[in-house]
C-alpha cells in the first residue's frame, strides 16, 4: 500500500499500519521549530559578529518562526497531501501568533528589570525629589500618592460598584436594570483621559479655579474607571451562589437583606475580593487622568484635599518627559518606577489568583 | 420595588429591608448619573472654545474645526493601524488557546497573555520609545529605501523611530489581550456537537474551525474587535510618550512628521495650558468620549443581541 502513494518522500519500507502512513511522525514539527530558530540565531549571530552590532535575538526568532511555517508547509504538502498541508499551516501560523504576541512581553520584562534595578534600592523607596537635581532622590512621595489616591479611589468604588451589582442580581427587573446593565457596558470602555478630563471640569466649575489640581480629583476619575469593573466582576459572582441558599434562608423566615448580607455575600466573598483586586490592579497603572487632575510635584503631600499629589504613574512619566541636563539618573529613575509599578502590579494579581484558588467554596464542578 | 406584590397575600414591609433596596438602587442610579455628569460637564467646559475667538488656540488654527481634524485624524489612523496588525494576532491566539494547545496549558496560558493587559500604559510607553523604536528604525530605513514608491512608506524616513507606525506596534500590543480574551470566550461557546460532527466528516482542525467555530463566532469576534478599537482610540500614555507630532494630516507610517491624536495631544499639552486653551483640550475630550461611546455602544448591543440568540451565558 505504501509503495503505491505518489508522493515518493514516505519512503519506510517496513511500515504497514494504514492509518499511520502518509502522516508526519509527531516530532517532526518541533524538530523543525528548533531547526528554524537554531539556523535563524546563527545567521543573525554571524551578522552580528560581522557588523559588530548586538544580536537581535526577537527578530531571529520571528523570522525563524516564519521560515518553520513555509517548511512545515512544503513538508505537509510533499508528505501529507494539501488539505493536511493546509491544516498544518494553519497550525503553524497560530502558534506564530502566540509567539508573536510573547516576544514583546518578555522583551519589556527583560529591560523593565535590567534597566529598573540599578536605582532599586532604599534611597528609591525613603526619599521624595525635594530639592534632588541629577541623581539621587525617590519615589516615596510618588508611592505614598499612589497609595492614597487609589485607596480612595477603592473607598469609592467598592460600596457604589458591590451595591449596585447586587441590585442588578438580587432586586434589578426591567428597564433600570437593563439600562445600568448596558451603561456599565458602555463606561468599561471610556477612555482614562475622559475620566480624568470630566473630573477636572468638574470640580474646576465647582471651585472656580482654573488651575485646580488635587489627590481627590484623580480618586474621581480613577473610581469612574474602577467602578464598572467592580459592577461586573461582582454581579458574575454572585449569579453564581445558588438559589437554593436564598430559598432555604427565606423559607427560615430571614428577611431579604439579611439573606443578602448573611447568605449571599459571604458565599461569594472570595470572587468579589478577587474581582476588586484586579481592579485596583488596573486603575493603580493609570497615568493620564492624575497627569491631569493630581498633576505632579516633587515633594511629599499626605492631604487628598488640597494641592499636587505625584502618583507612580506620572513620577515615571514626568521622569522621563523632563529630564534634567544629566539624562541618565532620571532615566533610571524611570525605569526603577517602572519596575515598581510592574512589581505592584503583579502582586495585586497574584494576590487576586490566590484568593480565588484557596478561598472559593467549592462548587460541585 | 418588589414591594409592590399582590395586596391580598402581602409580605411584612420592614424598614430594614426597604433601607437596603433603596440604597442599591441608589448606587445603581448614582452610575448612570455620573456618566450623564460627564457628558455634560464636558460639554459645558466645551462651549467656550467652541465660541472663541480661533487665533487664541494653540498654533492659531483658522477654525476650531481645523484644530481638531489633524487631531481626530490622528486618533483614528493610529488606532485603525492598531487593530490591523492586532486583529490577526489576537484570532490566532485565541485560536491557539480555545482549539490547538494541550488542554492542561491552555489556560495557563491564557494567564500569559492576560499579563500583557496588567502592564501600565505608561511603562509600555517607555518600553516603546527606548527599546521598540530604535530596534525598528533600521527597518524603516529599508522599507523607505525599497517600497519608497508606496504612499505609505513615502518621503524621507524618521531617524528616531518615533513615528505613527511605531505607536501603532505599541497599541497593537496593547489591544491583543483585550480582543484575545473576548474571541476566546466566544469560541470556546461553539457548540461542541457542531465541532464533533464536522470532525466526523473527516474534517481537518482547520476545516472544523472554518465550518463550525467562525460562522458562529462571526458577531462576536466584530464586537470584540471594536472594543479593542474603542481601547485603542482612547489610550494616551504611549501617543504622548513615542510619537513625535505634528499638526497635519498625513497618511505616511514612518516619517517624521505626523499627526498626534486627541488623547496624546491632550497629555502633553494640559498641564501647561490656560485659559481658552483649556477649553479647547476638554472639547477635544469631548468628541474623543463621543467616539468611544458610539463604538462601545454598537460592540455592546452586538455582543448582547447574541448572547441573546445563542442561549449561552
Amino acid at each position: 500500500m505504501t509503495a503505491t502513494t505518489a508522493t515518493p518522500v514516505v519512503a519506510p519500507s517496513g511500515m504497514t499500519n494504514s492509518l499511520t502512513t502518509g502522516r508526519l511522525p509527531r516530532w517532526v514539527p518541533w524538530t523543525l521549530l528548533g531547526a528554524s530558530w537554531a539556523v535563524l540565531l546563527v545567521v543573525f549571530g554571524m551578522v552580528a559578529a560581522s557588523s559588530d552590532t548586538e544580536l537581535n535575538v526577537p527578530a531571529a526568532i520571528f523570522l525563524g518562526t516564519v521560515l518553520f511555517d513555509v517548511l512545515l508547509f512544503v513538508t505537509a504538502y510533499l508528505v501529507e497531501g494539501i488539505r493536511q498541508a493546509r491544516d498544518r499551516f494553519v497550525t503553524s501560523l497560530v502558534v506564530t501568533a502566540f509567539i508573536l504576541a510573547l516576544l514583546p512581553l518578555i522583551s519589556l520584562l527583560f529591560t523593565v528589570l535590567t534597566n529598573g534595578l540599578a536605582r532599586f534600592d532604599l534611597a528609591f523607596f525613603s526619599q521624595s525629589m525635594r530639592n534632588v537635581v541629577g541623581e539621587g532622590g525617590g519615589a516615596l512621595h510618588a508611592i505614598t500618592g499612589t497609595l492614597l489616591i487609589t485607596g480612595m479611589a477603592a473607598i469609592i468604588s467598592i460600596p457604589v460598584g458591590l451595591l449596585t451589582a447586587v441590585y442588578l442580581v438580587e432586586y434589578g427587573r426591567g428597564g433600570l436594570a437593563r439600562a445600568i446593565t448596558f451603561f456599565v457596558d458602555v463606561m468599561t470602555g471610556i477612555p482614562s483621559i475622559v475620566a480624568g478630563l470630566f473630573a477636572f471640569a468638574f470640580f474646576s466649575l465647582l471651585f472656580d479655579d482654573e488651575g485646580i489640581r488635587f489627590g481627590f480629583g484623580g480618586s474621581v476619575a480613577l473610581s469612574l474607571l474602577m467602578i464598572p469593573v467592580v459592577v461586573r466582576s461582582s454581579e458574575e459572582m454572585l449569579k453564581l451562589v445558588p438559589n437554593e441558599l436564598r430559598e432555604a434562608s427565606y423559607a427560615l423566615g430571614v428577611p431579604k437583606w439579611l439573606t443578602i448580607l448573611k447568605i449571599v455575600i459571604p458565599t461569594s466573598i472570595a470572587g468579589i475580593t478577587t474581582g476588586v483586586t484586579l481592579a485596583i490592579a488596573r486603575v493603580i497603572g493609570e497615568t493620564a487622568p492624575l497627569l491631569l487632575i493630581a498633576g505632579f510635584t516633587t515633594s511629599m503631600n499626605y492631604d487628598l484635599g488640597a494641592d499636587r499629589m505625584m502618583s507612580l504613574p506620572v513620577f515615571v512619566f514626568n521622569q522621563y518627559a523632563n529630564p534634567g541636563s544629566n539624562v541618565d539618573p532620571y532615566l533610571e529613575r524611570a525605569w526603577t518606577g517602572a519596575l515598581t509599578l510592574i512589581l505592584i502590579v503583579m502582586a495585586l494579581n497574584l494576590i487576586a489568583r490566590l484568593i480565588a484558588n484557596i478561598f472559593s467554596p467549592k462548587l460541585g464542578r | 420595588m418588589t414591594t409592590t406584590a399582590t395586596p391580598p397575600l402581602r409580605a411584612k414591609v420592614r424598614r430594614a429591608d426597604r433601607v437596603f433596596s433603596t440604597s442599591t438602587v441608589v448606587a445603581g442610579i448614582l452610575i448612570l448619573v455620573a456618566l450623564a455628569a460627564v457628558a455634560v460637564f464636558l460639554i459645558a467646559q466645551s462651549i467656550p472654545a467652541l465660541l472663541a475667538d480661533p487665533s487664541e488656540l494653540k498654533g492659531s488654527p483658522s477654525s476650531f474645526w481645523a484644530y481638531v481634524g489633524p487631531l481626530a485624524f490622528g486618533t483614528v489612523w493610529a488606532a485603525f493601524l492598531a487593530l490591523l496588525i492586532a486583529f490577526p494576532i489576537s484570532i490566532g491566539i485565541a485560536l491557539f488557546i480555545s482549539h490547538y494547545a494541550p488542554r492542561r496549558v491552555a489556560q495557563g496560558l491564557g494567564y500569559v497573555i492576560d499579563l500583557l493587559a496588567a502592564v501600565p500604559s505608561v511603562v509600555f510607553g517607555l518600553w516603546g520609545i527606548k527599546v521598540l523604536a530604535p530596534m525598528v528604525t533600521p527597518f524603516y530605513g529599508w522599507l523607505v529605501d525599497n517600497f519608497g514608491w508606496f504612499p505609505l512608506f513615502a518621503g524621507s524616513v524618521s531617524g528616531t523611530g518615533k513615528t505613527i507606525l511605531t505607536v501603532a506596534i505599541v497599541l497593537a500590543v496593547m489591544i491583543i489581550p483585550i480582543i484575545t480574551a473576548l474571541s476566546r470566550e466566544i469560541f470556546l461557546q461553539t457548540p461542541v456537537l457542531h465541532e464533533e460532527a464536522a470532525l466526523a466528516l473527516g474534517a481537518t482542525r482547520l476545516e472544523m474551525i472554518q465550518m463550525a467555530v467562525l460562522p458562529f463566532g462571526r458577531a462576536g469576534i466584530v464586537s470584540a474587535a471594536m472594543l479593542g478599537l474603542g481601547r485603542a482610540l482612547g489610550e494616551t500614555m504611549v501617543v504622548a510618550m513615542v510619537l513625535s507630532p505634528a499638526p497635519v494630516i498625513s497618511f505616511v507610517l514612518t516619517g517624521s512628521a505626523n499627526p498626534s491624536t486627541i488623547a496624546g495631544n491632550i497629555a502633553l499639552n494640559f498641564p501647561e495650558a490656560h485659559g481658552i486653551e483649556i477649553n479647547a483640550l476638554i472639547a477635544t475630550g469631548l468628541i474623543l468620549f463621543a467616539i468611544t461611546l458610539v463604538i462601545n455602544s454598537v460592540a455592546r448591543v452586538i455582543v448582547n443581541r447574541r448572547k441573546a440568540f445563542s442561549g449561552a451565558n
